[in-house]
């Protein structure tokens, strides 16, 4: 059994592609830095992360699958689920050893595999341009907390920023501690120590906006106002609204 | 903005709830410079209430206050209820911030009639107008026509909102007006053209001059309540289908028919709103759009209404056994989609797929086909054979409906399909 060692980077994966193939030994599993080898590990081989290489890899893919199928690849990454970077190298394998594209034969369990995590990929950068909430800042910042359950915030932002442009904001991812500040031009990476939010993602009395609360409320009002109660469902209700959002919206409070 | 404006807005939401249409489609809008916001193509769910529908605009009337009586409406002139308007400045305070704050896609602007049609309309282009002009808002705007406003009106207003409506409501003009005095079908319909009209006119001149202004972008809407009124489904999807022939109308709402005055004895007394019927007529309409169905193949006067029991397709799939089994692999894809179980995202899988060698039941099954009904209905080579004609349509109803009796009578999911 031979086993690779990276260092859990997309990069890194595609680094460890040319490397089996430049070496013709494909790896039979993945791990990261500090994982533990395998029982009947053979051979181990330690991944170096190489710009130049990985770039190769893509730029081979981009003439064996179409731009589109190509750039799922990195949007199945971000799922950060367990087994999906050996999913996304079989997937690579796969295209490059076949005479024809991949990308449609769906009867393949891997490509059909990949499709399906991105479309839940796709689905949860959808629930955070749904469920992001603003609060406006004393300072005319609009602030957000949200806690996705992929690592997709970076590719949110085309959208906030399209949106959003003549106004600054944060969004911060609070399971993976990170977010982005758009300050009118372009959004930057950003780690707070030192928060200003409670363990819900409201902002504290002091730096609100003196209307915030207000508009928080009047978002309520209007919100319980609007179920039409002759049709209550709640089951439909959380399946629309899964309740691990519920924690960062005002009209939940 | 104060406390004041809370009450104003509860009253008033409450008011405008009962309109469904909760779609925000139709119209992508990257944002231009110097203006506030998107549309994008499909439109966002940013909530859903808690009866699951998607709240994606701020529905909201300028006043509930009216000078008409429609039996069917609580905000009827006879009706006791609380009553408030919003200043225009308020209303579009209220959009920016809601804006911002990622709480909404856009405005869905209704209102009763106060003084005259023309006078109410005024105030709604008012709004519309300043959202966009002095406010440079680049977000969704639903605006819903005043039923007689004047065309000079309407006309203006279709420069700033992404989609108008006039609701037809009741299905049948006789209907209509013995519910709605003050209301005909010329007074819906006309706006309708007036929209149509000016709709098509900018299409063309878009053609030739890129810079003339837009018109309504995402087109227009109606809806219907169903079963305040004797109309069958075939009379409901019949006006539908007849209203698709207009290309500016993207989506006709069936709404099932709240009892909201309970005092009104021109109207039925039902307890609970037909949402078996009215989902129903969604995957009717549905099937007119999107699966290549036309209106009689789904009712006709031999079967007048839709089945309660299966959607639409199966049943129609039920009426025409000889049409099956059909053969995935080499079946055209207008045929594949009239199995049941198999949608259109799994019938282009189908096609797209099957190039590549012979597709089996169990890749079918990946690619989000519903065997447990497809089942009846498709070959593919290993497939025993037990389809429809082997087991008779009775009794694949019988099989595919057991221990879905209950469903019925609880809570129904109402499904409000985006474009
Ligand atoms: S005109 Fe509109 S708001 Fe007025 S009573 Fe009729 S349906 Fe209701």
């Amino acid at each position: 059994m031979i086993a690779y060692k990276y260092d859990k980077s997309f990069e890194g994966l595609l680094s460890a592609v040319f490397e089996a193939y430049a070496s013709k030994k494909f790896p039979d599993v993945l791990l990261g830095e500090n994982d533990l080898p395998p029982l009947f590990c053979d051979e181990m081989v330690e991944i170096v992360t190489d710009e130049e290489r990985s770039t190769r890899v893509w730029k081979g893919l981009e003439r064996r699958i179409s731009k589109s199928a190509l750039y799922t690849l990195p949007d199945c990454w971000l799922s950060e689920l367990p087994d999906v970077d050996m999913l996304i190298f079989r997937y690579i394998r796969k295209a490059i050893d076949a005479s024809q594209s991949i990308e449609m034969n769906f009867g393949d369990p891997d490509v059909m595999q990949l499709a399906k995590i991105w479309r839940s990929v796709i689905k949860e950068r959808e629930r955070v341009m749904q469920f992001v909430r603003f609060q406006k800042t004393a300072d005319g910042l609009f602030f957000s907390c949200i806690e996705p359950a992929f690592n997709v915030l970076p590719i949110t932002l085309s959208h906030f920023i399209d949106r959003f442009h003549d106004q600054k904001w944060i969004i911060y991812d609070a399971k993976r501690d990170y977010g982005f500040y758009y300050d009118l031009t372009t959004a930057t990476e950003v780690h707070f120590d030192d928060k200003q939010w409670d363990d819900r993602g409201f902002l504290s009395e002091s730096v609100a906006d003196m209307d915030e609360k207000l508009f928080q409320q009047l978002w309520k009002g209007y919100f319980d106002s609007m179920a039409i109660k002759e049709r209550l469902n709640p089951r439909l209700h959380k399946r629309n609204l899964p309740v691990r959002f519920w924690k960062y919206l005002p009209e939940k409070r | 903005m104060n406390d004041n404006v809370l009450e104003k807005l509860k009253t008033l939401a409450e008011s405008a709830k009962y309109d469904v249409s909760c779609a925000s489609s139709g119209t992508t809008r990257g944002h231009k410079a110097g203006m506030v916001g998107s549309a994008s193509g499909w439109g966002i769910c940013h909530s859903f209430a808690e009866d699951g529908r998607c709240i994606a605009l701020l529905k909201i009337m300028l006043t509930n206050y009216c000078m008409y009586d429609c039996a069917y409406c609580i905000n009827r002139r006879s009706n006791d209820i609380k009553r408030a308007t919003l200043s225009v400045s308020e209303l579009v305070e209220l959009t920016m911030e809601f804006y911002r704050r990622n709480y909404i896609e856009g405005l869905f602007l209704s209102s009763g009639v106060v003084r005259s049609p023309d006078y109410t309309m005024e105030r709604l282009v008012r709004i519309v107008k300043d959202l966009r002009t002095v406010h440079r808002y680049n977000g969704y705007i639903h605006l819903k026509s005043i039923p007689g406003a004047s065309r000079e009106l309407v006309d203006e207003a279709g420069l700033y909102a992404d989609r108008m409506s006039v609701n037809i409501e009741i299905p049948n003009e006789q209907s209509l007006q013995a519910l709605a005095p003050e209301k005909d079908f010329k007074s819906v319909f006309t706006p309708m053209q007036y929209i149509k009209q000016g709709s098509l006119q900018s299409i063309e001149e878009r053609k030739h001059y890129r810079h003339a202004p837009r018109y309504v972008p995402a087109g227009q809407s109606t809806q219907m309540i169903v079963g305040a009124t004797p109309e069958r489904d075939k009379d409901i999807l019949t006006l539908s289908s007849a209203l698709y022939q207009d290309p500016s109308m993207k989506r006709v709402y069936y709404s099932g028919y709240i009892h909201v005055n309970t005092n009104d004895t021109r109207l039925p007394a039902v307890s609970k709103p037909p949402l078996v019927r009215e989902n129903r007529l969604y995957q009717a309409d549905w099937l007119l759009r999107f699966y290549q169905f036309s209106v009689d193949e789904i009712v006709d006067d031999a079967f007048p209404d839709l089945d309660l029991e299966v959607d639409p397709k199966l049943s129609w799939a039920l009426r025409h056994p000889e049409k099956f089994p059909v053969d995935v692999n080499t079946a055209d894809y207008e045929l594949i989609l009239r199995v049941p179980g198999i949608g259109v995202k799994s019938a282009n899988l189908i096609v797209t797929s099957r190039r590549f060698g012979h597709i089996s039941s169990w890749q079918l099954k990946k690619m989000g086909v519903v065997m447990k009904k497809a089942q009846y209905f498709l070959t593919c080579r290993e497939l025993p054979i037990r389809t429809i004609h082997e087991l008779t349509p009775e009794r694949v109803k019988r099989i595919l409906t057991k221990g879905s009796n209950n469903s019925m009578n609880t809570q129904y999911t109402i499904q409000f399909p985006d474009d």
